[in-house]
């Protein structure tokens, strides 16, 4: 599925004293099959961003197409779009309401219509994906941990089958053995479906090492987009608007300012080990 | 949502928004009662001139102040027509069964004048006071109650809190709407059983959320020591400046030019 938004700019709350300007002229494209890290300091419009993929913001002006077809227009279905274009917000404490965690997963795919049997096939399937162990599919979602909390969240989005999928800051809060189990579960998925990723994220290490394209974002423009090397090779300009390289950029890059004979665009450890490495013994 | 307020606060820094807000808690609820016992076109007028200035100098955006005119049009509009047809008295016309009389016109009139100041009044009031100024105001007001044991502090503090909470929790309902949808959750389709069943999705969240945030608020309150309101001070105590004494003394005069048009005609 292909998503265009075309200028988009969004206002909220307009003509009011409140008025804010959240996403200022935004243009981009999101083809099939990629990984995207999504970038930027607080404040920078991320999460504005990511809610007009599926139609639940409007932009102020400008447009986004799916597949070609504006989402805007009266009789676009909007919510069969949010079943191909799945959006998993920050705070799984948001949706999670059913009496135990099947039911809460099968709510997604029972919107879309599927019948009873599709609907339980789907849910169990996205729970076995997201790895929870059978013995939790009967509790309630309320006495999980945050971490399993966060997967019923996914798996909760993942039982509609997306084609893509948006994951709001899916690590916040979890410890560091949680956040990479989580990613490299979302990497393994896009690979094995082909579905398109979207992440958003504060940490330039993660989207550095999953993401095939990174988009950066600043007082609501996009002010970067291309391959983590082409993007982190603007270290001084990211600095600039708050963030930073992933610590392996920058180890790499001092040891080159320093006359080290090492690359200086690497962006994951596995990359700089290697560069390291390589220069002694060359 | 975010800007959202409760009344209907409007941001400005006219001298009504400067004064101390019992003075206008009093003033607005010494204005109604004067509104009840006026009778006569007289006193309206004055009173109607009093109102305007209060608009005019309040600098809220007339527009602000007759949204909140639109909540009581049905109420007007009723008590007008009960009184237009139902009032016996000096026929003025007779059309098929309905008959307008004289004295009917007059109170329809005069009632829906009350009306439309009583609530042109408080809502200047809440336009112009935050409603943390007014419950300070309502708390000091409230204090004689102590006597009989009304604990006044408590009441007030459970007040502010729960003005506080209402952007927070409409903003929380927001976020929670939005996950939902995201799900292919739909809130306006179907009939009134479906919608109503709609809401679970919402409302099992929302309860969750805000029974951790009111534990969480007891836990902050009790670790910064918070008792009740025995001994405790005031961060900005309510305090009468000069300003506020004028403003007493010019709705004295008002007040005074009430009950002399009021016995006069
Ligand atoms: N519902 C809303 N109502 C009004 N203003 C909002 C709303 N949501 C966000 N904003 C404002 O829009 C701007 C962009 O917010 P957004 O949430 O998109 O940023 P973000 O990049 O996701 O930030 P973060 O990294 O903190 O999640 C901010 O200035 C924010 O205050
Ligand atoms: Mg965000």
């Amino acid at each position: 599925m292909k998503l265009i938004l075309d200028h988009v700019t969004h206002i909220y709350d307009p003509h009011t004293p409140h008025a804010r300007t959240a996403l200022r002229d935004v243009s981009l494209q999101i083809g099939e099959g990629s990984f995207i890290g999504l970038i930027g300091h607080t404040g920078s419009g991320k999460s504005t961003l990511i809610q007009h993929l599926n139609g639940l913001l409007k932009p102020t002006e400008g447009s986004v197409y799916a597949d070609g077809k504006d989402i805007a227009d009266a009789e676009y279905n909007r919510r069969a779009l949010r079943g191909r274009v799945g959006l998993v917000f920050q705070y799984p404490e948001h949706q999670l309401f059913e009496a135990d965690v099947f039911k809460d997963v099968c709510f997604g795919p029972k919107n879309l219509g599927l019948t009873q049997k599709e609907t339980e096939l789907r849910a169990y399937e996205a729970l076995q994906q997201v790895g929870l162990e059978p013995e939790v599919y009967d509790q309630s979602p309320f006495d999980l941990s945050g971490g399993q909390k966060r997967r019923v969240a996914i798996a909760g989005v993942l039982a509609m089958r997306p084609e893509v999928l948006i994951l709001d800051e899916p690590t916040a809060g979890l410890d560091p053995g949680g956040s990479r189990e989580i990613l490299s579960l979302i990497a393994s998925l896009q690979k094995e479906r082909g579905m398109t990723v979207i992440l958003v994220s504060h940490s330039m290490e993660d989207v550095a090492a999953y993401a095939d394209r990174i988009i950066v974002m600043n007082g609501g423009g996009v002010t970067m987009d291309g391959t983590p090397a082409e993007v982190f090779a603007q270290a001084d300009a990211l600095k600039e608007i708050g963030l930073s390289v992933p610590a392996a950029t920058e180890v790499c890059r001092r040891l080159y300012a320093a006359g080290i004979p090492v690359r200086p665009d690497v962006t994951t450890a596995e990359e700089a080990c290697e560069e390291i490495c390589g220069c002694f013994l060359r | 949502m975010r800007g959202i307020t409760i009344g209907q606060y409007y941001q400005a820094d006219s001298p009504l928004h400067l004064l101390d807000p019992r003075v206008k808690l009093l003033c607005t609820l010494a204005y109604i009662i004067i509104l009840f016992f006026a009778d006569n076109p007289y006193a309206y007028g004055l009173a109607t001139i009093f109102a305007f200035a209060m608009v005019m100098i309040s600098t809220v955006p007339v527009r602000m102040i007759l949204r909140g005119m639109r909540a009581v049009l049905f109420l007007a509009l009723i008590t007008v027509l009960f009184n237009l047809f139902l009032t016996p008295g000096d026929v003025l016309v007779e059309f098929w069964i309905f008959t307008i009389t004289r004295q009917g016109a007059q109170t329809a009139a005069m009632m829906a004048l009350r009306l439309f100041l009583l609530v042109l009044a408080s809502s200047v009031m809440t336009l112009t006071t935050t409603p943390n100024k007014l419950t300070d105001a309502l708390e000091r007001g409230m204090r004689p109650l102590k006597i009989f044991r009304v604990p006044v502090h408590e009441i007030a503090m459970m007040m502010s809190i729960a003005l506080r909470f209402i952007p927070i929790l409409s903003e929380e309902t927001e976020k929670i709407m939005n996950a939902q949808m995201a799900r292919g959750a739909a809130f306006d389709e179907g009939n009134v059983l479906k919608r109503a069943k709609s809401l679970i999705p919402l409302l099992v969240p929302l309860f969750v959320s805000s029974f951790r945030r009111a534990g969480d608020l007891a836990l902050a309150m009790e670790a910064r020591c918070y008792h009740g309101g025995k001994g405790r001070t005031r961060l900005h105590p309510l305090r009468y400046a000069t300003r506020d004494v004028i403003a007493y003394l010019v709705f004295a005069a008002f007040l005074a030019g009430m009950i002399v048009v009021i016995r006069l005609f």
